[in-house]
């Protein structure tokens, strides 16, 4: 097999792979950055949480117009969006922590979800909820795709110095501002959003993988903030490619496969990496500065 | 410069309907150095926290005269910084813009000036560039002093700005502090080391959940009332009946 045979021809040959391949990108543009403030703000987990509580919109959408683009979008929407304002406010109104707020209405989201979904489909439309179908993307889901990789840059651009200073140091944008509240709530959204987007391609349960695996790997070769951004875009652009590439060659499914693609390149990243990786911890340091 | 007085009216701070700080009264005279002593729990963070407006206080009023939100600069104790954010220390110190260029406005070359002034006057020249989270305590105390340098602000708050913190920076911040007053900023600082207090701080608030002594450092850190404030409770008593001496 040549290399082009390899890399280039399944996307020349096939629209549903060039459709695959755009869709999977714009997922990386917006998702990335997002998965990178998720993981500075010690999130990484709640990212997931999120994607769960995206399950019953959707399954209401599904329920109401079947396999209906805007109508499981618009569910995402509300669903995600309302479990992220009430755990927002059970944290600010009791004692409770946000991370064991959003754990209780994720759970209580997502066992809604299933059973909506188990009244009336069957378990191939579960399975299209959970994974997603990244090789069947009509025109509508790709410019949703493109659409939520546009605004969430542009938002990401706006909320930006506030949503820094939020994750730095809070005490002191509080002294000096009230962006902080608005800013963490913008860019909750901003999750929802990207999440929504991605279990189009990927499913509700992938769709987090494409957000929070580049982003991991992004600090393993930059200690940097900004660079870290673009490294969490090319690692996730690098998966889907990959991911794609090889479950057309190894006829697997294109969802896990892409995901499996960005865990290889974090896998690589936190062995192999510039800053911080593990094997240069395994040579020992010969030499160190005098000052 | 000119910072109005700072006014508290039967102030009563607390968390939970406990108070921190009960029924305190008393004014912050423009352009003074005030520092705020007492035992650990004494309410003194909580005192701080009520003057830059974060915490409502449960009963009375803290009148701030003419201030306005952000003219009052705060630096909390270093737990609420996040050191292993990739930040670096020129980005940290810029912040002390946000007053004049807030969320958007852009920083331009007279900014970047002021910012590399204020990192030189605090002497970490050279580490402009190096992420936060490779200073040691005491640099880093340093560039959070430059960024309230930064803030020119009339009012400047400091909780525990020593702790932890080497002879030799302490007397370098100290300089800073009295900069700041000769500038007739009025500066309150929570401190623990009373060498301190007696050496840069004319007056103080011995602070024990209740004012013990308020005036001149020498009259209120008398021996007997570091004595009495010794002697504060610090448990909440969730049975304690509810307290109705606020003047209304």
């Amino acid at each position: 097999m040549s290399i082009y045979d390899a890399l280039i021809g399944p996307f020349v040959e096939f629209d549903f792979m060039r459709r695959a391949l755009i869709g999977s990108l714009a997922l990386s543009l917006g998702a990335g950055p997002v998965g990178v403030f998720l993981m500075l703000r010690r999130m990484s987990l709640a990212g997931d949480a999120m994607a769960h509580a995206i399950l019953p919109g959707a399954a209401a959408g599904f329920l109401v117009a079947g396999l209906s683009l805007p109508a499981m979008t618009l569910g995402g929407l509300v669903a995600g969006v309302s479990v992220a304002l009430l755990a927002g406010l059970v944290t600010r109104t009791t004692a409770l922590k946000e991370d064991a707020a959003l754990a209780a209405f994720y759970l209580l989201s997502l066992a809604l979800g299933v059973t909506m979904v188990s009244l009336r489909g069957s378990n191939v439309d579960l399975l299209h909820v959970l994974f997603g179908s990244v090789l069947a993307l009509d025109d509508d889901a790709l410019l949703l795709l493109a659409g939520v990789a546009t605004v969430t840059l542009v938002t990401l651009a706006l909320v930006y110095r506030p949503l820094v200073l939020e994750c730095v140091d809070p005490g002191f944008l509080a002294s000096v501002s009230r962006a902080g509240g608005p800013a963490h709530l913008i860019f909750l959204g901003l999750v929802v959003l990207n999440l929504v987007a991605g279990f189009q391609a990927l499913g509700t349960l992938l769709a987090v993988g494409v957000m929070m695996l580049p982003a991991a790997t992004a600090p393993f070769w930059t200690q940097r903030l900004a660079p870290m951004f673009g490294v969490a875009v090319a690692a996730g652009a690098l998966a889907s490619v990959a991911g794609l590439l090889g479950s057309y060659h190894a006829g697997v499914p294109t969802g896990p496969a892409i995901i499996l693609a960005a865990g290889v390149v974090y896998l690589l990243s936190m062995a192999f990496g510039p800053a911080g990786g593990l094997v240069w911890r395994l040579v020992p340091a010969r030499r160190h500065r005098a000052a | 410069m000119s910072a109005p007085a700072i006014r508290f009216e039967d102030v009563t701070l607390g968390y939970d309907g406990h108070p921190a700080v009960h029924h305190l009264t008393g004014e912050i005279a423009p352009g003074s150095a005030l520092a705020v002593v007492g035992p650990n729990g004494a309410g003194k963070s909580t005192l701080l926290k009520g003057l830059v407006g974060t915490l409502k206080p449960l009963g009375g009023r803290i009148d701030r005269g003419a201030l306005k939100s952000g003219e009052i600069a705060y630096l909390p104790q270093a737990a609420s910084l996040d050191r292993s954010f990739p930040i670096d220390v020129f980005d940290l110190v810029a912040t002390g813009l946000w007053r004049k260029i807030g969320p958007f406005g852009g920083v331009g070359a007279k900014g970047r000036a002021k910012v590399r002034d204020a990192i030189a006057g605090v002497g970490l020249t050279g580490f402009e560039r190096r992420p936060i989270g490779t200073l040691s305590g005491g640099q880093l105390q340093r560039a959070l002093f430059a960024r309230l340098a930064l803030q020119d602000a009339p009012v400047i708050l400091l909780d525990e700005p020593f702790a932890a913190i080497d002879a030799d920076t302490v007397r370098d911040l100290l300089d800073l502090v009295a900069r700041w007053r000769g500038e007739s900023r009025t500066v309150v600082a929570v401190l623990h080391d009373l060498e301190t207090v007696r050496h840069a701080f004319p007056e103080t608030l011995l602070l024990a959940r209740r004012p013990i002594s308020w005036g001149p450092t020498a009259e209120a850190l008398r021996p007997e009332r570091l004595l009495e404030a010794r002697g504060m409770t610090e448990a909440f008593d969730d049975r304690a009946p509810v307290c109705h001496s606020h003047a209304a």
